[in-house]
């Protein structure tokens, strides 16, 4: 036992929530069967710390220490509400029973792990895991997660207990799931992940004081789970993250709209970022798996690796979106195919490509192929129909950023032309 | 737990496709079930057309022809299940044959509140 003031113990005991509240949370889920119960529990038995340390001294092991007493806390609370509701006093009985396994370091991360796959189970709808895994496992608040989803706090705070309420009703364990479900359910966790770092990414660059910072989250989520799970398409995540992220710096100018990849100041990407992305890439593709994120990340990789757009291998992008398409059939995909093609042959052979999907009728709603479309146009030096593609592409994007792009796009064609 | 997993599909498919079960398949996989003691109760339905709906408004009774729903995909069965938890009924309700045709709505059962 180590003994101290009053006020270094309570420093002491916020550093330890800082750093161990959610590996306690997550261990307390398990013993309790309950998230509001394992939070109430958490936060008595922070509170008991700072009562009892200053008079007994810090314990040798703070962490199960603190686990130790969330659960008495909890078969307390139980015990009191037992006398309103009989079934209390079963399952207070039931807890007290138990006897907890062992607090080693392995089984507490173990609990982190079930905890992130119970967030992310497909049974949740996909904004409630993403807010459920924002809450739980990276403790933002409510209201943090409100305004970084531009969604009103009611409503977030809705989706929180519903999801909860779900996993209490359906019986959405709390486990890793068994081998033969680990690749698709590793599937959903990586989708809300994903779906993080990108609401962070393309989020409005004005509001970005305010908001909290989601890409970071998302990559502390990405490394979080690489440690416990060292998957290759973990890492093909991990690492597309970190090379899109370095992009940060030159993505928007300084009116805070969007500057196209092939127009960005490649002195202001992230080197740091793009080495330790890179590494990731190459290793998650070295285990011979072709995951749809590891795959994202070695096309990005090789942006990330061209001095300019020109200087680009524009034949490995197009080989690596051959195998993406193969792997994940989306028309977002094969636009992107189509893309790099007219990069690579000339813009006549992406037309080729777009204008068929259109005429397939895929897309049709979705402003980036009229913005491609009229890009190619532009290049074939056909301003007429270049003109019209980014009208379709204005008309069709909300209010913001990348309308207002289009609206530039458009005012340069038309000064060309007169 | 116990979990009612639900079979879905449109009528005309579900015994006319490449992919359609065979009956045999069907009860081979539920007689498994009844092994492993998974099952607690399932049988197969009667197309829809055979079915009657009945109500009962301020103590009347009354009776309509065809189901309560027109919706594409029809309650072809159903299988009730006792599973460890969700992911075991995921498990169970994949390797109902008509999952290949149809889907499964798995639904967990509630206790009446007495």
């Amino acid at each position: 036992m180590r003994n101290g003031n009053d006020s270094t113990i309570a420093a002491r005991v916020a550093a330890l929530y800082r750093s161990d509240s959610r590996r306690v949370l997550a261990t307390l889920i398990r013993l309790l069967g309950d998230f509001d119960l394992a939070e109430e529990a958490l936060q008595d038995a922070f509170t008991a710390a700072l009562a009892q340390w200053p008079r007994q001294g810090e314990p040798a092991n703070p962490r199960a220490w603190l686990v130790s007493a969330g659960r008495f806390k909890a078969i307390d609370r139980l015990r009191r509400r037992a006398r309103f509701d009989a079934s209390r006093e079963q399952l207070a009985q039931h807890l007290e029973m138990q006897r907890p396994e062992s607090d080693d370091d392995a089984s507490v991360e173990d609990d982190r792990l079930r905890l992130i796959f119970t967030c992310c189970h497909p049974a949740l709808a996909a904004d409630a895991r993403a807010a459920l895994t924002l809450r739980e496992i990276c403790d933002l608040t409510t209201e943090e997660i409100a305004r970084a989803f531009l969604t009103p706090t009611p409503t977030v705070a809705q989706r929180i207990v519903r999801a909860k309420n779900k996993i209490r009703d359906a019986g959405i364990p709390y486990r890793v799931p068994d081998a033969a479900e680990l690749a698709e359910r590793l599937e959903s966790v990586l989708q809300v992940i994903y779906l993080v770092f990108n609401e962070g990414y393309y989020a409005s660059a004005g509001e970005s004081l305010t908001r909290t910072d989601l890409s970071a989250e998302a990559i502390r989520l990405g490394r979080l789970l690489l440690a416990l799970l060292p998957d290759p398409e973990v890492r093909g995540l991990l690492g597309l993250m970190l090379l899109i992220e370095a992009r940060r710096a030159a993505r928007l100018d300084a009116a805070g709209d969007p500057v196209l990849l092939e127009h960005q100041d490649r002195g202001r990407w992230d080197r740091a970022a793009i080495a330790e992305g890179c590494a990731l890439v190459e290793q998650a593709l070295g285990s011979g798996r072709f995951g749809v994120y590891s795959l994202q990340g070695a096309i990005a990789a090789v942006h990330a690796e061209a001095a300019s757009a020109e200087a680009t291998d524009w034949a490995q992008i197009v080989g690596l979106y051959d195998v993406l398409l193969r792997a994940q059939p989306s028309p977002v995909v094969a636009l992107n195919r189509a893309v790099a093609m007219a990069m690579r042959d000339g813009p006549q052979a992406g037309l080729a490509l777009i204008e068929a999907q259109l005429d397939a009728g895929e897309l049709r709603d979705y402003p980036l192929i009229h913005a491609a479309r009229a890009d190619l146009y532009r290049r074939l030096a056909r301003p007429d129909q270049a003109r019209e593609s980014y009208r379709r592409a204005r008309d069709l994007s909300p209010e913001g950023a990348q309308k207002r792009f289009y609206e530039r796009r458009l005012e340069i064609l038309e000064s060309a032309v007169e | 737990m116990k979990y009612l997993c639900l079979v879905y599909s449109e009528e005309d498919k579900l015994h006319t496709l490449p992919d359609s079960p065979r009956d045999e398949e069907c009860k081979h996989y539920s007689e498994g079930l009844y092994e492993s003691g998974a099952m607690l109760a399932g049988e197969a339905l009667q197309p829809v057309a055979s079915a009657v709906t009945v109500r009962v408004r301020g103590g009347e009774t009354s009776v309509t022809d065809g189901p309560f729903a027109e919706t594409k995909e029809q309650l072809a069965g159903f299988y009730l299940i006792q599973a460890r938890d969700l992911n075991e009924a995921i498990r169970l309700a994949a390797g109902i044959p008509p999952a290949r045709v149809g889907s499964i709505e798995v639904r967990p059962l509630r206790e009446l509140a007495v």
